[in-house]
């Protein structure tokens, strides 16, 4: 039987500490809605997304109310678009990206992703099409999501395409200047993507992926940070002890969402990613989190020791409880998307280079950081290559989502609502960098790469 | 784990004030053929806390009604009322 204390701490984590499931996310493989004629490729995209989603958001409802587990978010993942529209004569893959868009709002989810390409070893003529439309596809759409992997620990670092990133990132933003550079919040780009990630905007679904498949993303900063209160001033082999019990109690909550989501859908279970998911919400902070390991704010010194321990607990906690852990599976720190990240920067406590190193030990990268819309495309693709360099030299998932927004400067605010927050504008080192990204070519992959 | 537990789920009661709450709350249950299979009351951390162990098998409303109902009941006397399927707490509890 279950004790009271049990059923309390339950009950508190929905109530007081913003328990949910973040994500829902149906990964459909697109592969056989290849067509010579790209306007029947889009009318087979649309179809197939919207037969296998019809009862998505229906379900994930439904299960909502059921268990009384608020889940946020029921999104869409499919195939990388550059391999899906690469049979189609066409040299514009903005109608694609409009197909998508089109599915996403019958179904009813709020974003789809895999407006992609993996790329890490060099691009494809599908390849090369997707990235020039990228700007003008997420102008003219709502919830599609694209991302690029442009590294691998196997193949090295596509220079050529982080030095075509810079221009692109940059693109998209004066494409959408009138809304804050939005598009950019929608634009990630990966060393060593997973193929199984449902949070956005990285989400796609990989070649080697099934047909169809159901990955869900599990939250919970507010409960961790709440554990921890109770150990203030112990060690911190206690700390690492206690989140592992908090992340072992949110990953059953998100492997038990998970495999009623796939039985009541008639879909195979792929995964559950860890990651700790923050929200600009108060209380639902990862920085607030690292605070309370004993900094002042986030970023100080000892910030970055503190999120590899956290990052690592919440692993160590969260396999014990699933029997499928993939996608992402870590410490998220976007800035814009938590609170405490906001406040950080404001009061100039953490930098660029600071999140830069912070990245080396957490699961995404330098995400949702804006940036002065002057910034110039060599920086950008200096900043990606940086980042990249970390993951696939350190057998990781890095990424890189930077907003530069047009006609604000450091110190303004960007305002993108929802989930996706708000933020300062952040200083960039503005030393150049033109002559190392005009190279171009291969960085080659690591030594230890060799592992056969 | 059997079909059976997706239809036991514990209601909790929060708060300071109980005075008549247990009736009002049993009388909701009865009126929808709900069944109480054990109460306890206690209070931790100063708060006066009862969990109830109720069976939906043959309960005329869904947990989303349910929910609402008590949820009405509690804010007019300032007490936190949730009701989660069983289910939920082993899975989080128990290997």
């Amino acid at each position: 039987m279950i004790t009271d204390l049990e059923v309390l701490e339950t009950i508190r984590m929905f109530q007081e500490q913003h328990l949910d499931v973040r994500t829902i996310t149906m990964g459909i493989n697109l592969m056989d809605c290849a067509d010579e004629n790209p306007d029947r490729a889009c009318a087979k995209i649309y179809d197939k997304i919207t037969r296998y989603a019809e009862n998505l958001v229906a379900v994930g409802e439904q299960i909502s109310k059921d268990y009384q587990v608020p889940i946020i978010n029921k999104r869409i993942s499919v195939t990388p678009i550059s391999i899906v529209a690469a049979a189609s004569k066409v040299d514009n893959y903005v109608c694609f990206a409009k197909a998508m868009d089109a599915a996403a709002k019958a179904c009813g989810v709020n974003f789809i992703g895999g407006f992609s390409a993996l790329v890490n070893k060099g691009c494809t003529k599908s390849d090369e099409k997707l990235m020039a439309s990228i700007p003008e596809s997420l102008a003219q759409t709502d919830f599609v999501c694209s991302s690029l992997n442009l590294a691998s620990s196997r193949t090295g670092i596509n220079m050529d395409a982080v030095r075509s990133m810079g221009r692109i990132i940059l693109e998209t933003a004066e494409l959408t200047k009138d809304r804050d550079a939005i598009g950019c919040a929608k634009l990630v780009v990966f060393a060593n993507a997973p193929e199984d990630n449902p949070f956005m905007a990285g989400s796609f679904l990989g070649p080697g992926e099934p047909e169809c498949e159901i990955n869900v993303g599990i939250s919970g900063p507010g409960v961790i940070k709440s554990a921890l209160e109770t150990v203030r001033g112990q060690d911190l082999g206690v700390v690492a002890e206690t989140i592992k019990k908090s992340a072992f109690k949110i990953t059953r909550v998100g492997e038990l969402v998970a495999r009623e989501a796939s039985r009541r859908l008639n879909v195979p279970f792929g995964i559950i990613d860890l990651s700790l998911a923050p929200t600009p919400a108060i209380g639902d902070s990862i920085a607030r989190i690292l605070e309370e390991f004993g900094l002042e704010n986030c970023g100080a010194w000892g910030t970055t020791a503190a999120l590899a321990m956290l990052n690592d607990a919440v692993k160590k906690g969260g396999t014990m409880a699933s029997s499928f852990v993939g996608g992402l599976s870590g410490a998220f720190i976007p800035v814009s998307e938590d609170e405490g990240m906001i406040e950080a920067v404001k009061r100039g406590a953490i930098t660029l280079e600071k999140l830069e190193a912070m990245t080396c030990v957490c699961s995404v990268g330098l995400d949702m950081i804006a940036i002065p819309g002057d910034t110039p495309a060599e920086i950008i693709s200096g900043m990606i290559a940086d980042e990249m360099a970390i993951g696939t030299f350190n057998n990781k998932t890095t990424a890189v989502r930077v907003i530069p927004v047009p006609g604000k400067g450091v110190g303004d605010m960007v305002h993108f609502g929802g989930l996706l927050g708000s933020a300062p504008i952040m200083s960039v080192n503005p030393s150049s960098c033109k002559a190392f990204i005009d190279r171009g070519g291969r960085i080659p992959a690591p030594i230890h790469s060799m592992k056969n | 784990m059997s079909t059976n537990d997706k239809n036991i789920a514990v209601m909790t009661v929060v708060g300071s004030d109980a005075v008549g709450i247990i009736a009002k709350i049993s009388t909701i249950l009865a009126d929808n053929d709900i069944n109480i299979k054990d109460i306890t009351q206690t209070i931790l951390d100063d708060i006066f806390t009862m969990i109830m162990i109720i069976d939906l098998s043959s309960s005329k409303i869904d947990m989303e009604s349910l929910s609402k109902l008590l949820c009405e009941v509690g804010e007019s006397r300032n007490l936190s009322i949730r009701v989660q399927l069983k289910e939920l707490f082993n899975t989080m509890h128990r290997i």
